[in-house]
């Protein structure tokens, strides 16, 4: 009688399984009946890690600034040929009237200025000093700080080259070694962080919208009257955007090794590992999301609006994280993309392994169980 | 014009039906315009540095000492152990190790000159530049004060020193919010605006109501005015909200005229929503629209300007700039709020956004008629 029980129990089982492997074909069906849908899902993320890869950095090169020169004399031309040289700047015109200044910067056609004053040779040479003025265009003064810190290294190294034959006694000299990415490439930054934007909001964007179009068309009604459990249907929708996003993870991995030198330091296998679990907790964000909306609208307006900008900004990649004040700091907490561009960032960049990451990879899971058991909880099996 | 009416009063009951919607379109800028910009600070201070000290004499200490006390940075951890010191690194504990060698005093005495090293962590290449900077400002500092302790000073410098005075016009308070909350405020005005009219008519396709639409005698301009009409008043009150917040809780006033802005925006918001709504015609049913709108809505986010500056952009990339409608509204907005632009100074970038308004507009009409 108990033997009969369990081959019951099996077969209930079995059954299950089989119900929930018809559905993830039909969820398949779906996908790839629609080709556009499909294509766009696939090169997306592709043509962002290139483009973004390649155009987003904080570094400044080619700053134009303009240079009011009213010395004219041997060592203000070498300054001004030493700045020319350099990479971070570009020089848009030379003049000796303070007054144009104000008239490009309105124009917008310059970030600074550097005023070179009649005296300065004269000063150089007699005094053994001279003065200079740096004026920057602070309406965005991340970029006025970075180009006045430039211009400084510049005229720095300017005065380093006068000072060649002269030794200085009791000198302190720094040796300085940037670790992990000595030609400060953006990319180093900039790659993990649109990894996790792309996933966080793709994965989200495209559960949620899946379920809900099955409410908006009728369809849901039909579904939820037929002898399946409501949950199968639910998880054979997330299951082929899980598929689709590995596939994406794989593309933005190969693209950003082979395109934009990015390296994988650490062991390829964690990062992939720990790039599912972020889906997968993309995936319980979207599933929640779907149970709270009505509409494909709705649905994307909280999974793109409400979403996108906190992501840019708390994820730590664009404005570091510690120098928020501290309840932004508290928020910034529950972004994960947050945690997931610390994780890849450590990965990828630093090579540390599983003793690095823990807490991080303990976040992720804590929110993927708290995100998924809500949106069970929240999910109605009656339509209203 | 009366069919315009019927269409218009439709779309705008349609819209008031879905309070979660209207809900999200007034309520959300608000509350993301009031807490973003206080975490888009990007001046560098707390820089997080460990210093190891294999020397620990008087000279070091002090050096130390000097370091510690001034803002920039914030001591993590001090001992002799490079790898606890490498450990603060790698869990982004510490931004710098400064390593004082063991000899750091003797040489600095015997031999006129002593090294000390500097390791930085570069993964942000800004942040480890700015950072280098600085300490390297603090060393010289105490070099020079240094040196002065043991010779004399003479009158006039032994080298020649080049004094450096810098001036920040416009923001000379380096004000990073008067600089994001305008910017901030166009990125929300466009993601609404965009996802606003991308939706919207492939909404009636896949519901099968524009079926209904297509045989009664509307015409098409009519039916796509009637679309855009509405979402226009939307964004201009979407923007009215936004400006009056940058006020209250910012206190930012343009020093330029709000009619600028509001004639700038006026035409702006045609651009966004035609291209709301060519990707409206094109797309067969609302996953491909939203899809095809997040995509050019992060580039036109990431790449507006707001985050990283466009001009250290490579070319190419600087030439899809000059195709992103973002980019221009958020350079408008920082020339009329911090330099008091008017408007014969936006007369270009306004032109040229008239311009997209026209070809995108009519590209729409004509895509929607031939699909119909």
């Amino acid at each position: 009688m108990r033997f009969f029980y369990i081959l019951l129990e099996k077969r209930k089982d079995q059954n299950n399984m089989k119900q929930f492997y018809n559905f993830i074909i039909k969820e398949f069906y779906h996908i790839f009946r629609d080709r556009k849908t499909l294509i766009i899902l696939l090169g997306m993320p592709m043509a962002q890690i290139i483009i973004f890869g390649f155009a987003l950095t904080n570094e400044v090169k080619n700053a134009q600034i303009t240079i009011v020169n009213q010395s004219n004399s041997h060592s203000s031309i070498k300054l001004v040929q030493k700045i020319e040289s350099s990479k971070y700047f570009e020089v848009y015109n030379q003049t000796t009237k303070t007054d144009d200044i104000e008239k490009m910067f309105k124009k917008g056609t310059i970030k600074l200025a550097l005023v070179i004053p009649s005296d300065f040779d004269n000063t150089i040479i007699a005094q053994n000093k001279a003065q200079l003025q740096i004026i920057a265009d602070a309406t965005d003064p991340n970029l006025a700080t970075t180009v006045t810190n430039y211009l400084s290294i510049i005229i720095n190294d300017f005065q380093n080259d006068i000072n060649q034959n002269k030794t200085i006694p009791y000198k302190i000299v720094v040796e300085t070694r940037m670790l992990y990415n000595p030609q400060l490439k953006g990319a180093y930054n900039f790659v993990p962080g649109v990894m996790a934007m792309v996933l966080l909001l793709v994965c989200t964007m495209m559960t949620s919208l899946t379920v809900v179009k099955e409410k908006e068309l009728g369809n849901m009604e039909i579904l939820l009257a037929s002898p399946v459990n409501p949950l199968i249907i639910i998880f054979a929708k997330a299951v082929p955007y899980l598929l689709l996003s590995i596939v994406n993870i794989i593309t933005i991995l190969l693209l950003s090794y082979f395109v934009l030198g990015v390296p994988i330091n650490g062991s390829l296998t964690l990062l992939f590992a720990v790039s599912i679990l972020f889906i997968l907790v993309s995936l319980s964000l979207g599933l929640l999301i779907s149970t709270l909306t009505d509409t494909q609208q709705s649905a994307m307006f909280i999974s793109l609006i409400v979403m996108f900008l906190p992501t840019v900004m708390f994820s730590g990649f664009i404005f570091p994280i510690e120098n928020m004040p501290i309840p932004m700091q508290i928020i910034s907490n529950i972004i994960p993309a947050k945690w997931f561009y610390i994780i890849v960032k450590s990965v990828m960049i630093k090579g540390g392994g599983i003793t690095l990451i823990w807490k991080e990879v303990l976040v992720l899971l804590f929110m993927m169980t708290f995100l998924f058991s809500v949106a069970i909880k929240k999910f109605k099996i009656r339509l209203s | 014009m009366s069919p315009l009416i019927y269409i218009l009063q439709k779309e705008f009951k349609q819209i008031f039906r879905n309070p979660a919607i209207l809900k999200v379109i007034f309520i959300m800028p608000v509350i993301q315009l009031i807490i973003l910009p206080l975490a888009a600070d990007y001046e560098i201070k707390n820089i997080n540095i460990a210093i190891l000290d294999r020397d620990h004499s008087a000279t070091s200490s002090k050096l130390v000492n000097k370091i510690t006390s001034s803002n920039y940075f914030k001591l993590v951890s001090y001992g002799a152990n490079y790898n606890q010191a490498m450990e603060k690194i790698e869990n982004d504990k510490a931004d710098l190790i400064l390593e004082l060698p063991r000899n750091f005093e003797a040489d600095l005495y015997k031999h006129k000159e002593t090294k000390i090293l500097l390791a930085v962590n570069a993964i942000n290449g800004v942040k480890a530049n700015i950072g280098a900077v600085y300490l390297n400002t603090i060393i010289q500092t105490y070099n020079n004060e240094f040196r002065n302790t043991i010779i004399t000073p003479s009158r006039f410098n032994e080298i020649p020193l080049i004094e450096i005075s810098t001036a920040n016009w416009y923001n000379a308070k380096m004000n990073y919010k008067i600089f994001m909350v305008p910017g901030i405020l166009v990125l929300l005005i466009t993601m609404i605006a965009l996802n606003l009219s991308s939706i919207n008519i492939v909404r009636e396709k896949e519901l099968g109501t524009i079926e209904q639409i297509n045989v009664t005698p509307i015409k098409k301009y009519h039916f796509l005015l009637g679309k855009l009409i509405p979402f226009w008043i939307i964004g201009m009150i979407v923007i009215t909200i936004g400006l009056f917040i940058a006020w209250l809780v910012y206190g930012i006033i343009p020093l330029g005229a709000y009619v600028t802005i509001y004639v700038f925006a006026a035409v702006y918001l045609l651009v966004i929503l035609g291209i709301g709504l060519l990707i409206s015609t094109y797309a067969e049913n609302q996953q491909q629209s939203m899809l095809v709108s997040f995509f050019l809505l992060m580039i036109f986010i990431l790449m507006g300007g707001l985050y990283t500056s466009i001009d250290s952009m490579p070319l190419w990339a600087q030439w899809i700039t000059k195709l992103n409608p973002v980019a221009y509204f958020i350079e408008v907005m920082r020339r009329v709020v911090l330099k008091g632009s008017g408007l014969a100074d936006i007369q270009k970038p306004l032109y040229i956004m008239l311009g997209f308004a026209v070809v995108i507009n009519y590209w729409a009409v004509l895509s929607y008629k031939k699909r119909s």
